[in-house]
Formats: structure tokens, sequence, C-alpha cells
């Protein structure tokens, strides 16, 4: 008798009776206090900002299409869309791991920190835009400009990807099993190292992906844009 | 930002509830949208002699049965009037182009929305569920529609300004995104005879993909023109008595989501204007791939 702690520790919102400025709050404040480290939220409807700003090891799974930057900000907390994301999934994540089941819109991981994104589906152009140090595994294919400007961090692409691919990357570097219909400015293929065959194996098991590492290509920045050249007329 | 909106049913037993199936895509697409709201519905088509011309007379009073009277002492024809308000629905068997150029001389106060066998159009400005009680949206019968709520960012934001725009007939145009050479279109354009009734961006487009068509192209090669022609960033949505047609400029930065079912098709710049459709979740939902053209025919 001497743990009268509830049993229950999931909590369930639905967003066809309540709002997402109230869903947020409870789990930035009251979720922790509360004990409650599973929440389910029922009903998303395409609604925008769904568990953003997150700073607790908190789980919450989402059932249902979500719209503009769920997840953004994302600190500790696992956050899983069982559907489709709008544009900016994960946007400027610091940690934790955000799992999209359907696809995503445009510049998903936007400016990622830290922590693992993970789609299940395609993602659509500018995934991992401008990224700083997150990774990213998506199991279909992306859009034109995935890695535009990819300061850190690592991508994953077991299917195709558009144009310009890592176009002026800086230190990120993208693994990609398919096709590549072009690579952008001063982004280049380059062998695979042990190293990378080991860093591909991890982030395929934590997505749950059973390709094998053997089938990717690296791509990284040639560097040719990290000094300015005064004979390059503005060309590169 | 602007919303956009489409769908066409294929089913056609939905046909009469073509307004109540769209009226909360709409208003879902109000936060993108605010300050106007327009829709072109495609109605049963009048008979081949007759033509119909969506009129609308903003903030004038205008005597609706003297205008017909007016028209009816000039053109030796039959026609008829359904009036709600300041918006009305004239269909008469005169020639459209001289019923058009007698009402630009003879009623200034009466725009010409559209002209058509098909098409009814009704624009105005004002918060889209506001627009959408006006002009009675919900009971809206039909095959497929074009709509859209308006953030302004280029132009003026006056009823004439909303979209959907129309040129020729039968056919409409909105518009998510901003041109950077509606100019130039124009400048090429206006020496054709082609004339423009305002200084809107998203005008060009349509008065250019009109005169494609009247040129003698099909609806995807003349948007497929567009993408050397016209500069930019754009989500197009167009529709023609036959059929409707989703764009999205080569950097797709403005959002668009389609959901396709053995029923309808419904289209949206974000699903959470797509969510109230009936069996939504059985519907085959995607994104509208850049420079990828999307049509469906009734």
């Amino acid at each position: 008798m001497a743990n009268l702690r509830p049993l229950q520790m999931l909590r369930e919102f639905d967003l066809a009776e309540g709002n997402v400025r109230d869903l947020n709050l409870y789990l930035h404040k009251r979720a922790a206090d509360e004990g409650v480290s599973q929440i389910a939220v029922r009903n998303p409807d395409g609604a925008h900002s769904i568990a953003c700003g997150l700073n607790a090891d908190l789980d919450v799974q989402i059932h249902g299409h979500v719209g503009y930057y769920v997840a953004g900000m994302n600190k500790h907390a696992a956050v899983t869309v069982h559907g489709n994301a709008g544009p900016g999934a994960a946007e400027n994540m610091m940690s934790g791991r955000v799992h999209i089941r359907g696809f995503a819109s445009t510049a998903a991981g936007a400016s990622a920190h830290g922590g693992l994104l993970v789609i299940d589906g395609d993602a659509s152009l500018r995934c991992g835009i401008s990224l700083k140090g997150a990774d990213i595994v998506v199991g279909g294919s992306v859009g034109s400009f995935s890695a535009f400007m990819a300061q850190a961090g690592r991508i994953v692409i077991c299917g195709d990807a558009e144009d310009a691919l890592g176009d002026s990357l800086y230190e990120a570097v993208i693994y990609v099993r398919g096709k590549v219909r072009s690579l952008g400015a001063d982004a280049r293929f380059e062998p695979m190292t042990d190293t990378d065959r080991a860093a591909l194996k991890n982030l395929l098991a934590q997505s749950g992906l059973a390709h094998d590492p053997a089938e990717f290509k690296r791509v990284a920045s040639a560097k040719s844009l990290y000094h300015w050249h005064a004979d390059a007329n503005q060309e590169y | 930002m602007c919303g956009i909106v489409g769908l066409l049913v294929k089913n056609s037993a939905l046909r009469s509830r073509l307004g109540s199936l769209m009226v909360p895509m709409l208003v879902g697409m109000t936060e993108r949208g605010p300050d106007s709201a327009g829709l072109a519905v495609y109605t049963t088509p009048v008979s081949e002699r007759h033509h119909k011309l969506s009129l609308y007379s903003g903030e004038s009073a205008v005597d609706w049965s003297d205008l017909l009277a007016r028209i009816a002492a000039e053109f030796a024809h039959a026609h008829e009037i359904a009036v709600h308000g300041n918006h009305a629905v004239l269909t008469s068997a005169a020639d459209p182009d001289q019923l058009v150029a007698w009402l630009g001389r003879n009623a200034v106060e009466v725009a010409v929305l559209s002209v058509g066998q098909s098409i009814d159009l009704y624009k105005d400005v004002g918060a889209p569920a506001a627009i959408a009680e006006r002009y009675r949206f919900k009971s809206l019968h039909g095959s497929h529609l074009v709509g859209h709520t308006r953030m302004a960012t280029e132009s003026a934001v006056t009823p004439a300004h909303a979209h959907p725009f129309t040129a020729g007939r039968d056919f409409c145009l909105v518009h998510n995104g901003s041109l950077s050479n509606p100019h130039l279109v124009r400048k090429r354009l206006e020496p054709l005879g082609i004339e423009f009734e305002t200084d809107n961006d998203t005008e060009a487009a349509c008065r250019f993909f009109e005169w494609r068509l009247r040129e003698g192209d099909d609806l995807k090669t003349a948007v497929r023109r567009g993408f050397s022609e016209l500069d930019g960033f754009y989500t197009f949505l167009m529709g023609t008595d036959q059929e409707l047609l989703i764009v999205r400029d080569a950097f797709a930065c403005k959002p668009a989501v389609v959901a396709e079912s053995d029923d309808y098709v419904a289209i949206a710049s974000e699903f959470r204007s797509l969510a109230h459709l009936p069996h939504i979740s059985h519907a085959s939902l995607f994104e509208p791939k850049p420079e990828e053209i999307y049509s469906w025919r009734i």
C-alpha cells in the first residue's frame, strides 16, 4: 500500500475539443508536475505549432496530420506524428527525437542543432536547410535544395534527391542511397570510409531502417567556397 | 500569404453538396487570407445560344430590373437576371462581347466578374466567413470550384483586386505568391489588344494563360509556357468549364495539398482546410511537385 502514485501516466488531448495553445501550455508547464510523461493528441487536423518548444523528457504521440512547425525547437522530448507534417517540421530542434510516419512538407529539420528527425515517407524541398548539427533520416526521397548551406550534422536519404543537393554545404555530411538529379554548388561525391559506414549503420538502426550502408554514397563539401577568390569574378 | 481551395466532385450525387463541402475549406484559410475572398463555381452550362455574366455593383445601389429593361431595349434577345443583393447573374442570348461593351458604357457602376456558359463568380472584401454568408456559398451546386482567401501584398484591397481573376470565357485563376515580372507580361499583351482592369500581378498571369488558350494551346501547354514567361513565386489554381488544374513554381515556396478519393478531388493550401471532408482518412494525400502540372476533368 506504500505506492499511491497513479498508475495512469498517459494523458490524452483531443484538439477537436481543445486548442493548441492549451495543449502546448500543458506540455511546457504542467505535464512534468503531474508526473505525466506520455501524451496522446487526437484530431490534430493540420493545426500549426503542435508540441512546439518542448523542454522535457516527454513522449508525445500525435494521431493524424499536422500543419506548420510541429515539434519546432524541440528539446529532450520524443514527438511522433502518425500522419503527414506541414512545412518546418522539427525546425530548430535542439535535442530529442521527432518521427514523422508519413511525408513531410518543405524545410523539414531546418536549422536544427541536435537530436534526430526521422521521416518515413518523402521530404519536400529544402529538407535540412541550414542544418546546424542534428541528424535527419528520410526513408523516402527529398526535394530540391535539400541540405542547402547545411553547417553540421548528417542527412541520410534512403530514396532519391532532386536538384541542387547540398548546395553551399559547410561541414554537414549527406548519405544518399538513390539517384541524385544534380548536386548543388560546391557539393561533391566522396568515398565512404569505415567511419561513415559505422555512423550510417547506427543512424539507420535508430530509425528502424534495414538498408545496407554499402548502398549509400557520401556527399560533402568540396570547400572551394570557403574562401573568397578575387579571380573568380563572382562566378563559382 | 493567401489561401487557395479547389474542389471537383467526381461523384455526380455530390454536385448538390458542392457549396456546403467547400465553405469550411474556404473559412479554414482565413488566417492565410483575412482581407478578401472569392469563388468561381462551375454549374450545369446554359444552352449553347446563351451566356452568363456575373455582375457586381459593390457599394452602389443598382436597380437591377431597370438595368434588365435597358438591356432588353438595346438587345433584341431573351434575357434573365438572378439577383442577390449587390450581385447578379445575367443570362442572355445576346453576343457577350457586345453586352460587356454596352455595360462598360452604360452601367459603369456594374463590374463584370465573369463571362461564360458554366462559370458564376463572386468576390468581395471582408472575412471569408462573412463573404460565404453574404453570397450563400453553402447552397451552391456544381461540378467544381476555385476559391481564394487574400492577404494583399502587391496591390490594393478592393473587390476588383480579389481573386479569382477571369479572362475570356469560363476561365479563372487564383494565386498564392507574387510575380516579379507582371509589368513585362502586360507590356507584351497590351499591344495585342488585351486590356487589363487592375494593376494586380495575378491578372497578368490570368490574361497570359487565356491569351495562350485563344492562340490554340491547351491549358497544360499554356501553363508549361508560363514556366519561362512568368517569373516569381506561385501556386496557381485554375478552372475551365471542363477542368481543374494546379501548378507550383520551381521553388514551391507556396504550399498546396491535394486529397483525392473516388468521390472528389480537393485542393487547399493546407491540410487543415481538408480535414472535415467526408472519408478524408481514406483519400490519397500528396503535395504537388514543383513545375509538375496536375489536372482533373469533370
